[in-house]
């Protein structure tokens, strides 16, 4: 076992975790283990060298942002045939996938899916992640950011643009709130496990966060109360938002974006590559935290059917909504653009890699595993936003009256931009984990009877009691810390697959 | 913000320009001659201050009244055009404001004298693109920025046609109601104009704009020589880095006795301005129509009728042109 694995988990009051006696408060123990130990201790070299080289990426994109706030936004590519392009596309697909971490999450919990528990902090982190993202992303697209609030001020309630205003405020509120609830106990658990350590600054914080969580009866089904509350109304609020955004395309008239079925497609293109985004997360940071042994291939499987259904659906609006425009030769304009012209390999590049190969991968039974799905969850959030590139490029360049297509063109400044809000995923989950459990303690421990039930399999059991006995020799906290089910400590190797099935 | 000398010569050139243009006034009355124009008083220092003032001036006391308000907004609404505009499209000119464009103005308030329209005769242009030329030097834009641009279509013999097109100042202006600021608006002679102090550069009015009439200022490198007046709405001069510019009807221009540019510049007097008003239209050969007459006579049609925008602008066709072909036209 590796010095920096051990590390912060040696921090951690062995008391806090329970005795280990039982298989499954050892389950517990190391849930809660596996969560809090990356808000503690020194990080990792790896850990602080990924932040810092993020961080410069982000870097890179607010000098972009500030070359281009000089030059006008022409420096990003935009002409008058193009005013709409790459800013928007990311506006959309960071919102989009948001979406999927939210509605994910609340589906989950509004069906009483007890699977969840290990994946409700990561999915919700990403969605408040990437919704914040998504927003910022509107002052790029803007020629006149500085007078972004005269949108509050001067107040035109017939601009669809006004009501994108208030459906993505609205969202980010609600996104916070569905982040926030189900931390109150987690922070509450946390400072008692830690009692009053060397960061009282953290402590009072979480200490006034968790608002007196004590865990009494009442406390908690008020929580259950107001969180199902929550998880109902971020539904349709995240329909309403897509829908909203669609409008502001849908509402002109031209052809392409003029389309009914807009409202529906950016929905399900929302879900469809934030459930991707949720599984290229889990994976992440199942790997980079440890958490194999309580986020496992089942998840992945899981999530893999919610996306490939997703993926068809998706699939269907496309088709439904080019062969309508396509069949009548009115409207052909820009659907002959988007399959055999300038952005056939866009195009093409979506249906390859964001609907063939997911359902490939989750339908043939020897790709369905972590690493396929991750890859195909990969490609299906690239897919979907080359797939957003497709939907606003074509529809803007075609002339209105005879002329000539127009096109864009990406610049530097577009690309670091749009690179920067991609390293600002990773970026604000690692903050965000450092600062919070990356699990959600207490439903991993609600659900733990019932997670764990499902969990511990003949091979679970042997293999924790394999890991017990590491742990009695090899000292406090060694055995259980490491997680990923290989115990080198006494030359006993449990192979990983065999400890998740 | 320009130094006030230079106001002052403005003023004193505007003076001579109004002066000699009298004559070829477009309704033969003279010319109205904005007072705060002529007036010695001395402009305020505020840049904003001065062409708001100005723009309010122009416009009496209804943007005044609006002012007291003080919500910043511009209620300046335009009147129910002319009674009797020509009906040439079924629409008889309600003047109804659909959407949150503006607040209706009160019905005490003067009638606006004008209401500028425009009548493009297809038959006579040839396609020289001068109208476009002259917009542009007059407005200082970019070679991209056409605010009056020449599209050159086929017509239903397979006989190449040229149209120009302006802004349709629409009286149901699609940008109109999706600017979210209110920067886009209508004056009350029915020009549909952008206030570039308040556009916050959305595109959104772009996106919205079946007649592809607005430009964006894309690029800062783009280089003004010293200019004698502040920009204002209605003269937008020059044009502010990050905001979005269209033809404004060089209603300036107009409420001077002056022809537009675009009209001014065409040599083969294809671009008559019109006033719906006192129905009377001019082109730049000093030919004198009877708008409603001459619309009626030579079957006049608006460009895409079918997006219910209303336009301000008519065309009059030649020999089996179609602005539909215009409309469904890919290259
Ligand atoms: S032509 Fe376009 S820019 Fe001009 S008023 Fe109509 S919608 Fe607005
Ligand atoms: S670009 Fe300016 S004028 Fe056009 S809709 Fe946006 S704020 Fe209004």
């Amino acid at each position: 076992m590796k010095k920096e694995d051990v590390d912060d988990r040696a921090l951690l009051p062995d008391k806090a975790f329970g005795n280990g006696d039982h298989k499954e408060r050892d389950w517990i123990s190391d849930a809660r283990r596996a969560a809090i130990a990356p808000t503690i201790g020194r990080t990792s070299v790896r850990w602080r060298l990924s932040v810092a080289l993020l961080s410069l990426v982000v870097l890179a994109g607010f000098v972009a942002w500030i070359y281009q706030l000089k030059h006008g936004l022409g420096a990003a590519g935009y002409n008058d045939q193009a005013f709409w392009a790459v800013y928007i596309v990311d506006v959309i697909a960071f919102i989009g996938v948001s979406y999927g971490g939210a509605v994910i999450s609340a589906i989950l919990r509004l069906t009483g899916q007890s699977w969840r528990a290990p994946l409700t902090r990561l999915a919700e982190g990403t969605a408040l992640v990437t919704v914040i993202i998504g927003a910022l992303f509107i002052f790029p697209h803007l020629g006149r950011p500085e007078r972004f609030w005269e949108i509050l001020v001067y107040v035109n309630t017939s601009s669809p643009l006004f009501w994108d205003f208030v459906a993505i405020g609205t969202y980010v509120l609600a996104t916070v709130v569905f982040f926030y609830l189900p931390l109150i106990p987690d922070l509450a658990i946390v400072n008692k496990v830690l009692g009053r350590p060397d960061r009282p600054a953290r402590y009072r914080l979480y200490k006034a966060l968790s608002l007196n969580w004590m865990g009494s009866e009442r406390q908690r089904r008020l929580l259950h109360g107001v969180m199902s509350l929550v998880a109902l109304i971020i539904v349709p609020l995240a329909v309403s938002v897509h829908s909203v955004l669609s409008w502001a395309f849908a509402t002109t008239s031209r052809p392409g974006w003029n389309e009914t079925i807009l409202p529906p497609y950016f929905v399900i293109a929302a879900l469809y590559s934030g459930t991707a985004l949720v599984i290229v997360v889990a994976s992440a940071f199942r790997k980079g935290y440890n958490l194999q042994r309580f986020i496992t291939k089942r998840h992945f499987v899981r999530l893999g059917y919610i996306m490939a259904a997703l993926g068809l659906v998706y699939a269907y609006l496309t088709l439904a909504d080019m062969m309508t425009d396509g069949y009548t030769g009115i409207t052909t304009g820009w659907i002959s653009q988007t399959v055999t012209g300038r952005y056939a390999p866009w195009f093409w590049f979506y249906v390859l890699v964001g609907e063939v190969l997911p359902i490939v991968v989750v339908a043939v039974k020897r790709f369905r595993n972590i690493a396929g799905l991750t890859t195909a969850s990969v490609g299906v959030v690239i897919a979907l936003w080359v797939k957003r590139i497709v939907i606003v490029l074509p529809p803007v360049t075609q002339p209105l009256i005879g002329g000539h297509w127009g096109s864009y063109h990406f610049t530097w400044v577009s690309v670091t931009i749009t690179l920067a809000g991609v390293a600002a995923i990773p970026l604000g989950l690692m903050l965000l984990f450092r600062l919070i459990p990356v699990m959600s303690i207490d439903e991993m421990e609600e659900m733990g009877e019932l997670g764990s039930a499902e969990q511990v399999s003949e091979h679970t059991i042997v293999a924790q009691e394999l890991l017990s006995v590491g742990a009695n020799s090899n000292g406090h906290s060694n055995g259980h810390g490491n997680g990923n089910g290989h115990v080198h400590g006494n030359g006993i190797h449990v192979p990983e697959k065999e400890v998740q099935l | 913000m320009r130094k006030l000398s230079n106001n002052k010569q403005a003023l004193e050139e505007l003076k001579v320009i109004q002066a000699e243009s009298c004559a070829s006034s477009i309704d033969g009355q003279g010319c109205p001659i904005t007072p705060e124009l002529l007036s010695d008083e001395q402009p305020e220092s505020d840049e904003k201050d001065f062409s708001r003032r100005r723009f309010l001036s122009m416009f009496g006391a209804a943007a005044g009244a609006a002012a007291v308000i003080g919500t910043g907004i511009e209620f300046l609404s335009y009147r129910a055009y002319a009674q009797g505009a020509p009906a040439t499209n079924g629409w008889t000119g309600t003047g109804g404001m659909t959407g949150s464009g503006a607040a209706t103005m009160a019905s005490s308030e003067a009638p606006p004298t004008h209401q500028w329209a425009m009548v493009i005769d297809l038959r006579a242009c040839n396609g020289c693109k001068s109208c476009t030329a002259a917009c542009q030097k007059a407005h200082y834009l970019t070679p991209d920025q056409t605010w009056i641009d020449v599209f050159s279509l086929t017509d239903s013999t397979g006989q190449q046609y040229h149209m120009p097109r302006p802004c349709m100042q629409c009286e149901n202006p699609p940008c109109l109601h999706v600017c979210p600021v209110h920067a886009t608006f209508r004056q009350d002679q029915g020009v549909v104009l952008v206030n570039q102090d308040r556009c916050i550069g959305c595109r959104m009015c772009m996106a919205a704009c079946p007649y592809e009439a607005r430009y964006f200022n894309w690029n800062s490198n783009v280089t003004y020589p010293p200019l004698p007046v502040q920009p204002t709405p209605e003269f937008p001069v020059p044009q502010r880095l990050g905001t979005v510019g269209k033809c404004t009807f060089c209603v300036g221009n107009l409420n001077h006795g002056l022809l537009s540019e675009c009209a001014a510049g065409c040599s083969m007097g294809a671009i008559y301005n019109g006033d719906l008003k006192t129905d009377v239209g001019v082109n730049s050969m000093g030919t004198t129509i009877k708008l409603s007459k001459f619309l009626d006579e030579n079957d006049a049609v608006t460009f895409k009728p079918e997006q219910n925008t209303h336009p301000r602008v008519w065309y009059i066709l030649g020999h089996g042109q179609n602005l539909d072909a215009a409309a469904t036209a890919k290259s």
